[in-house]
């Protein structure tokens, strides 16, 4: 028998009453607390079966935008056979002047090509230009990385025929870029003795993501009166998953064994 | 944030859901997703969708490691610094804090 009332109320919170079925139809908050989810159990098992907020357990992965085109990045290198590394420091910890070295030497047997981000200017892509390497430079206006998308654009923008291995010269910033996947094989971070020694502790995500660490300017140590023990050190204590190499792009010193290193990722070449 | 709300109305949908009263996600210490930027970004997000209004829960994962000469978990301690309790090793086997996941979602499933 229907009760004779009118039966749809709408409480203060915005949802609707129902007190035929007594079913809150559409609730505007959930159960909340540390026992909502035996809360709302109970009430889906009772045996009117109406009060009816359900639950689900899903645990799934949310695959922001930037790791599906990561994922597709990685793939479209890893069938093109090259490998790609993502070069990330601070401003001025010497990615560029590494690269240019790296580019004369080790990119004269090996083919590399490079992609560069800035805020702003094409200084670094003019300074990595080579006949012998195609260069793309990607200019973020106000972004602080790079993302998979501008990988996955600048990537088809320069040809890549024959080409091992792909400097990514990440914008200079040792927060944010550690976010966001590009693809890559290998990320690199690079801490330079003009830096303190405690960096790796202050900023631990991008030094834990690191596959390796490159200590650079130690020709500089004793000038700048760097403790190259203790940075070492740090470095460990943050990053012992990382391989790590002590080099100076000015003088030479420790570039044998990133070339090394790089000839290890590339070994057809 | 929008391609949470984008698997939840899918998986809300899925389950023929009316409306999501609450969702919880899992965000690893080192995911680099701050708690408070991503509830900002749900509020800005959420209304108009079928989660609007609802809950959002984060539960936060810790960094764990994994000591392999020990052969067991522990976790970081400060400053993400992954030294094994038992015998002092530095690890970087990280096995937990990087998550960013939708735990579950509470629905009311709409009307037959």
């Amino acid at each position: 028998m229907t009760p004779d009332f009118t039966p749809v109320t709408t409480a203060p919170e915005g949802y609707r009453i129902n007190p035929l079925s007594g079913a809150a139809a559409r609730p505007a908050r959930g159960l909340a607390g540390p026992l909502s989810a035996e809360i709302s159990a109970a009430l889906s098992a009772s045996p009117r079966g109406e009060v009816s907020v359900r639950s689900a357990d899903l645990n799934l992965p949310l695959l922001e935008r930037n790791d599906i085109l990561a994922e597709r990045n990685r793939g479209y290198f890893l069938g093109r056979g090259l490998v790609a590394l993502n070069l990330v420091s601070s401003p001025g910890a010497g990615k560029t002047t590494l690269l240019e070295h790296t580019l004369d030497e080790f990119g004269l047997k090996t083919r590399c090509a490079v992609l560069v981000g800035d805020l702003e200017t094409d200084n670094d892509g003019r300074r990595l230009h080579r006949p012998h390497v195609p260069v793309a430079q990607i200019t973020t206006g106000t972004v602080c990385h790079l993302d998979a998308g501008m990988i996955a654009r600048a990537a088809e923008s320069i040809d890549l025929d024959g080409v091992k291995v792909l400097f990514i010269e990440n914008v200079g910033n040792l927060v944010c870029p550690a976010s966001f996947d590009l693809g890559e094989q290998v990320r690199v971070v690079l801490l330079s003795t003009s830096e303190g020694e405690d960096k790796p502790l202050k900023y631990p995500p991008i030094f834990k993501s690191a596959h390796v660490v490159l200590l650079t300017k130690i020709d500089l140590a004793g000038a700048l009166g760097f403790n190259r023990a203790l940075a070492v050190e740090n470095i460990r204590r943050i990053a012992p998953q990382a391989r790590l190499i002590q080099l100076s792009a000015r003088s030479g010193e420790g570039l044998p064994e990133w070339y090394d290193f790089l000839r290890s990722l590339a070994p057809t070449s | 944030m929008e391609s949470t709300l984008a698997a939840v109305r899918r998986e809300a949908v899925a389950r023929n859901a009316a409306h999501v009263d609450r969702i919880v996600l899992r965000i690893g210490v080192l995911s680099g997703v701050e708690p408070e930027a991503l509830r900002f970004a749900f509020e800005a997000c959420a209304p108009g969708t079928i989660a609007a209004g609802a809950e959002l829960a984060i539960e936060s994962v810790p960094a764990l490691a994994f000591c392999t000469t020990c052969g067991c978990e522990f976790a970081a301690g400060p400053g993400f610094i992954c030294c094994c309790p038992g015998c002092g090793n530095l690890s970087g086997d990280l096995r937990s804090g990087r998550e960013l996941e939708l735990r579950c979602i509470e629905f009311t499933p709409a009307t037959p």
